[in-house]
């Protein structure tokens, strides 16, 4: 084996790996110790209730803001539903997590669904990036780390896409080796939103639900 | 009041709940089109995104649980005087703290929550709109922002009830309510007070108004000063433990009724020992009882949804079924409920020489609705954004047929011999 693909593969990976765990487990415990309100008032509705509703209830923007939000919208479910389906179902992925990590498998996309989830996927993140650098309020309050997060994943995405054939594997390792890259900074980027939607949306949901609204 | 202090506040009021916020947004700017302000101005500084990368900042550095490594790397900075001089526009002239922006924002971000938490640190450093600050200030000293102390309360409520002919008990030893009512009313909308007499007499119901405690407009919640808010609301709370109310009855005062129902419980550090109804919702309950009964009108009306009595208040339905009992024809705007636009005027904004520009040409997006509904008037019930309206409605030369809901009420409820 190659040893740059062993080292992308090995201990990079697990050293990566290691880090995006830990890391993340470290900044959501972390979170929630930041504690809450002294005292609460007496609810009017449910709390529960709230979260569940708010984190489903923004999965769909609402009419009214579609004219605006439209494009965003479109193209923000292009990029994570393109993506997660590569993640999960392009047969070197399967092969990687599943045969060879935990033991098992499950089927993999034909060559044509990879073309089209990664077609979906390049054109989202390309669209949000276009409009993170062209419109003026995304211009003004986008950080460095906000166009990293998004060039990275680009690369690790156009990677995997050169690497699928296999032709050489010098291309696989330099995949790995974004990929890395990409699972080290996880925990200390804007990438955390993947986890920190969740509590943000229940947050809102709860105080709302509180007081017998669903917002 | 200083920078260390402000300092203090935005740190310590960055909890799990903002430190999500803070984490969760993509910097999308979705929220912007939610914003009145934004809209009327077209200025990317006044998207609501642009109203907490103070906080954020801070959370990086201090509050972060990889804060250390942050520091360590030299990132980011704390705020000096003059950049929080130049938030000012953002935070006061430019947000009414309405919440319509978290129902734009994928993650659901509150805002309107954390645009409070700068106000704290604003008016910590001193650097709170002065007229505001002593409107604040004299609220805590006299009891109300207008300066109507207890002796001045008397005397108002010996007006109203000569002019308008009905009984306003005050200090009574023991009673069921406890009645809240704002400044403006007690000043300028004074058909409204006396209606919320009638109506409470007329179902000989055991209430009263309290020396100790009356003022249901907190100037704190627009400052930022934690200790005027806190203040405000423990004089509610002493009021109605004197005279043993169960019931907390808060007027037509949007930020009044969030203030003693959702945000007391935080300031004071207990939930209170009485329930708290906003005017509107307990009508609606004796309504629905069947206690209070309305005779309809001939007529059509739209409602304005006061956004801190229904977006961030919870009562979005009770006013409307008082309403679909007082005329026959009502019309919803579009969009309403906790959709609906802020009046412009909110979060202490219609006060403030600086906003003046920018509160009219968002009042603009309001007009428009309202006249979109082909309604004969709109339906208040919240004092603040009356005045808004009618302030606002003058400056444009506007008819917009103002009506009060509890006016209404007083007017069209149908009394039965005992």
């Amino acid at each position: 084996m190659n040893t740059w693909l062993w080292l992308a593969e090995g201990p990079l990976f697990w050293l990566s790996l290691s880090v995006f765990g830990l890391g993340v487990a470290w900044k959501l415990t972390g979170l929630l110790l930041l504690g809450g309100p002294r005292a609460q008032p007496t609810p009017r509705g449910s709390p529960a209730g709230g979260a569940v509703y708010t984190i489903l209830r923004h999965f769909v923007p609402r009419r009214v803001f579609l004219p605006g939000a439209g494009l965003h919208v479109l193209a923000g479910y292009a990029f994570h539903l393109g993506l997660f389906i590569l993640l999960g179902f392009a047969a070197p992925h399967v092969a990687f997590f599943g045969e060879r990590l935990l033991g098992v498998s499950w089927p993999t996309l034909p060559q044509w669904g990879f073309i089209v989830a990664a077609e979906f996927a390049f054109a989202g993140l390309i669209i949000l990036w276009a409009m993170r650098i062209s419109e003026p309020i995304q211009k003004l309050v986008s950080r460095p780390a906000d166009h990293a997060a998004t060039w990275l994943t680009f690369l690790v995405m156009l990677s995997g896409c050169l690497a699928l054939e296999e032709a050489h594997v010098s291309l696989r390792a330099l995949h790995m080796t974004l990929v890395d890259a990409w699972l080290f900074w996880f925990p200390f980027s804007p990438l955390m939103h993947t986890f920190t939607f969740l509590f943000s949306r229940g947050f809102t949901g709860a105080t709302y639900g509180r007081r017998g609204v669903g917002l | 009041m200083s920078m260390h202090e402000a300092h203090e506040r935005f740190v310590s009021e960055t909890g799990a709940r903002i430190a999500s916020y803070l984490d969760a947004c993509v910097r999308c700017g979705l929220c912007a089109d939610a914003c009145h302000y934004h809209q009327a101005s077209g200025d990317p500084r006044h998207a609501p995104v642009m109203k907490f990368q103070i906080l954020d900042r801070i959370y990086r550095r201090h509050r972060d649980p990889f804060a250390p490594l942050w520091r360590l790397l030299g990132r980011g900075r704390d705020p000096d005087p003059e950049e929080l001089k130049e938030l000012r526009e953002l935070i006061y002239d430019t947000c009414s703290m309405c919440g319509r922006c978290t129902l734009a924002c994928p993650m659901g971000i509150d805002t309107a929550q954390m645009v409070w938490i700068v106000r704290e640190g604003m008016a910590a450093a001193g650097l709170a709109p002065p007229v505001l600050e002593q409107m604040a200030r004299r609220a805590k000293k006299a009891g109300s922002p207008m300066g109507i102390d207890p002796q001045k309360l008397r005397e108002i409520l010996d007006e109203v009830s000569r002019e308008y002919d009905v009984e306003l008990p005050l200090d009574k030893d023991r009673a069921d309510i406890l009645l809240l009512d704002s400044s403006l009313d007690f000043n300028v909308y004074r058909p409204t007070l006396a209606a919320m007499a009638k109506i409470l007499n007329r179902l000989g119901l055991n209430w009263t108004f309290s020396t100790r405690g009356y003022e249901a407009s907190n100037l704190g919640l627009f400052t930022g000063d934690v200790d005027v808010a806190r203040a405000m609301v423990a004089r509610i709370v002493e009021a109605a433990e004197e005279v043993g109310a169960s019931i907390v009855l808060a007027p037509e005062c949007g930020h009044g009724y969030g203030s003693i129902r959702w945000e007391a419980a935080e300031l004071l550090g207990f939930e209170p020992p009485f329930e708290i109804l906003h005017i509107s919702e307990f009508l609606a309950r004796l309504h629905r009882e069947g206690r209070l009964k309305l005779r309809r009108k001939e007529r059509s009306l739209t409602y304005h949804d006061p956004c801190k009595v229904g977006r961030r208040g919870g009562v979005v339905e009770e006013p409307r079924e008082l309403m679909r009992d007082l005329v026959s024809d009502f019309r919803e705007m579009h969009p309403s409920g906790i959709l609906n636009w802020c009046c412009s005027g909110g979060g202490g904004v219609v006060l403030l020489e600086s906003a003046r520009e920018v509160q009219l040409e968002a009042f603009r997006i309001k007009m428009r609705q309202v006249e979109d509904t082909g309604a004969e008037g709109v339906i208040m019930a919240c004092a603040f954004c009356h005045y808004t309206f009618d302030s606002s409605a003058k400056h444009f030369g506007w008819d917009c047929g103002i009506e009060d809901l509890v006016q209404m009420v007083a007017e069209q409820m149908v009394v039965e011999d005992a």
